[in-house]
């Protein structure tokens, strides 16, 4: 009998070209995403006058500087933005490779596209010049973020040099509590593991509760692996995932598909393979949850209180904690409901997507937001979709600021959409880091229908208790 | 890329966690072009207050450490974003080296990219070393990667583990690309063989 493997061994054998003297494993890459600011790679190709291998297993995507107001050059914030997009449109066409820009309805967050339009599939191995590539994962794939000499590298050679990371389970058990999102979930393991636990390792996460969840919310935990310190997370594709891809428009057909359907009910790890480290979580635990320092596992539930650093002993984690609470403008032993809110974003390549929408329009509507909201739809399909529901005229109605164009938005800021210096704004996105949303901004992650729950109440709310009203 | 063999070097201690590359580098610079100059916005937000003024306490503001070419840092240096900007950016402001006991992993692998060497050394280590830093008018350390070991003063403080190829690369300045070259025909014989099997790809 063969020794049991896990998914990540699997995917990993059957893409490994050679393997060097020293060790590494020169990796087959299947697919690859470009954005504005592969402009770095596309100068290191220039310079040494190569051409892109295979100009059809990359897409590039305008999604981190576009503006959210609009699909027009005019809606630009700045024209300096605008230049970096054209930069991508020219190298895409200059190296044939598929361009989704401005005014076309697959555009959006590259990794809310990748797995809509079918390019991101089971089995494959997946990068892109960002770190939270790791959300593909989510369909069973090897997926993770390179930096731009990476992404030269995988342009000019379609492979990287890769040393086999470690392995490690979070399996979590029971069944999921009324009113947890994935959000919560996965802000939960990023608690229980830390900001550096997965370091160096690949996630898998598995049990009754991960198999339970959609495509939409697989994703959202997967998208956080890199939170967790780990290069990549990933799921076993299952019939969830099959009926999630079929027909959509990069996804095998007909014969294909039933060859892929083989491939892939195969994939899945074999009983008895061996991790590096194995985390069980009872889920029956796991309660909304928000952030309230500038870490990521910076999480808390909704229930407590701002820690208070007298009651650390070790002095430098006194001091770390003081420091972040004083960024944070946050006093020790406030409750976190007590904490009032400027700002609230619903978006990110976390919780843009329908289900996403969905959940913080079920809060929205029939209430009036009293602080600044504004949601961002995660594509241009999603954002359709969202309006063939009704969606838009629920946020619209409840005050709510739906945006007509998708993007990053202000997960990072960087095309305009900021939030003010010591400002507070309750996010759907994957990090609180200092500065993240625009200087001295101030930011608490939570999932979306509770980014919703403290629009309309102006403070940190416990959804539970809106929706039970 | 400079080959990396030697480095004998003023080192400067952060004491904090989890250094995120939006703190090494905010993203508000990432538009900029690789031939401008990105050390001038090192850890631009923790230098620099709102109004533009230094922060007095940031070590690279206190004159001791001004030179310094080797960081020594808290746990998950570098977490965060995969931008190359925050490893550009150190490599800009003439840093060679980082030292902590873990670093994030995309930016530990942009590391050897662009010449710079992360080590990684034990917490216990890590500490005792930032304490020395500070106690000492000329804070300089040796970093061997030859040997693999970390020197103060003349006494080794540790020997410290990296992967084979990535310690050829940076001894040799080796350029990824060609190096990969090399091995066109296995990529050849792969992608023929890879394709006629999983024909959706
Ligand atoms: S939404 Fe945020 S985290 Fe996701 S790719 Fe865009 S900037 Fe990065």
């Amino acid at each position: 009998m063969t020794k049991p493997k896990t998914l990540l061994d699997k995917i990993w054998e059957r893409h490994e070209i050679t393997i060097n003297p020293a060790g590494q494993s020169l990796l087959f890459i299947d697919r690859h995403f470009c954005h504005e600011l592969s402009f770095h790679a596309f100068n290191m190709l220039e310079k040494r006058k190569i051409r892109v291998r295979h100009p059809s297993r990359t897409i590039a995507v305008a999604d981190h500087y576009t503006p959210t107001t609009g699909e027009k050059a005019s809606d630009f914030k700045s024209s300096d933005r605008f230049e970096l997009y054209n930069t991508l449109k020219k190298n895409a066409l200059n190296h044939d490779l598929d361009f989704l820009g401005l005014g076309d309805q697959r555009r959006g967050i590259i990794h809310v596209i990748g797995p809509e339009q079918g390019f991101s599939l089971p089995g494959t191995i997946i990068v892109c010049g960002d770190s939270h590539t790791a959300t593909h994962g989510a369909l069973g794939a090897l997926a993770f973020g390179i930096g731009a000499s990476d992404v030269s590298h995988v342009l000019a050679t379609q492979t990287l040099w890769q040393p086999k990371p470690k392995k490690m389970r979070v399996i979590l058990k029971g069944s999921r509590p009324p009113y947890v999102s994935a959000k919560d979930i996965i802000l939960s393991i990023i608690c229980h593991i830390g900001a550096a636990g997965g370091t160096g390792h690949v996630i898998e996460y598995a049990g009754p509760i991960i198999s339970s969840l959609s495509i939409e919310e697989r994703l959202t935990v997967c998208n956080m692996s890199i939170e967790a310190g780990a290069r990549a997370g990933m799921i076993a594709p299952d019939e969830t995932t099959y009926n999630w891809i079929q027909g959509r428009p990069h996804a095998p057909k007909n014969d294909t598909w039933r060859e892929a359907l083989i491939a892939w009910t195969q994939l899945g790890t074999d009983e008895g393979a061996v991790f590096d480290k194995e985390h069980e979580i009872d889920g029956q635990l796991i309660t909304p949850m928000v952030t309230w320092g500038t870490s990521p596992e910076d999480a808390l539930p909704i229930t407590g209180h701002v820690p208070d650093p007298l009651k650390e002993t070790n002095i430098d984690k006194r001091a770390n904690l003081e420091r972040k609470l004083d960024y944070m403008g946050l006093k020790p032993g406030t409750s976190l409901e007590d904490i009032t809110v400027d700002n609230v974003f619903i978006g990110s390549c976390t919780n843009s997507r329908i289900e996403d929408l969905r959940e913080a329009a079920a809060v929205a509507k029939g209430r009036a937001a009293c602080v600044r909201a504004i949601v961002v739809p995660g594509s241009g399909l999603i954002k359709k979709q969202a309006e063939n529901e009704g969606l838009d005229r629920i946020f619209i109605e409840a005050g709510f600021d739906w945006r007509p164009a998708a993007g990053c938005s202000m997960c990072v800021g960087v095309n305009g959409d900021l939030v003010s210096p010591r400002q507070r704004c309750v996010s759907t996105s994957n990090r609180n880091f200092r500065g993240r949303q625009g200087p001295d901004a101030r930011t608490h992650l939570t999932g979306p229908a509770m980014a919703a729950a403290a629009a309309v109440t102006g403070k940190l709310t416990d959804v539970r208790s809106l929706r039970r009203n | 890329m400079i080959p990396f063999k030697i480095l004998k070097a003023l080192a400067a201690p952060i004491n904090q966690d989890n250094i995120d590359t939006d703190q090494i580098l905010p993203a508000r610079f990432l538009m900029m072009p690789r031939d401008q100059r990105y050390g001038t916005y090192l850890f631009r937000d923790l230098r620099q207050d709102n109004n533009g003024l230094k922060i007095p306490d940031f070590f690279l503001n206190q004159k001791k450490f001004a030179e310094a070419q080797i960081i020594v840092a808290g746990r998950n240096f570098g977490c965060g974003s995969s931008r190359e900007g925050a490893v550009f950016t150190l490599v800009d402001s003439g840093f060679r080296s980082v030292i902590a006991p873990s670093f994030g992993d995309i930016f530990y692998n942009n590391s050897f990219n662009n010449g710079l060497l992360p080590v990684v050394l034990p917490e216990t280590l890590v500490k005792k070393l930032q304490q020395f830093l500070i106690n000492e008018a000329t804070p300089e350390i040796t970093i061997d990667l030859e040997t693999q070991q970390v020197f103060c003063e003349a006494t080794s403080l540790a020997k410290f583990d990296i992967d084979p190829h990535r310690r050829e690369r940076l001894l040799k300045g080796l350029d990824m690309i060609d190096y990969t070259q090399q091995f066109r025909e296995a990529i050849n014989r792969y992608e023929n063989d890879y394709l006629a099997d999983k024909k959706w790809l």
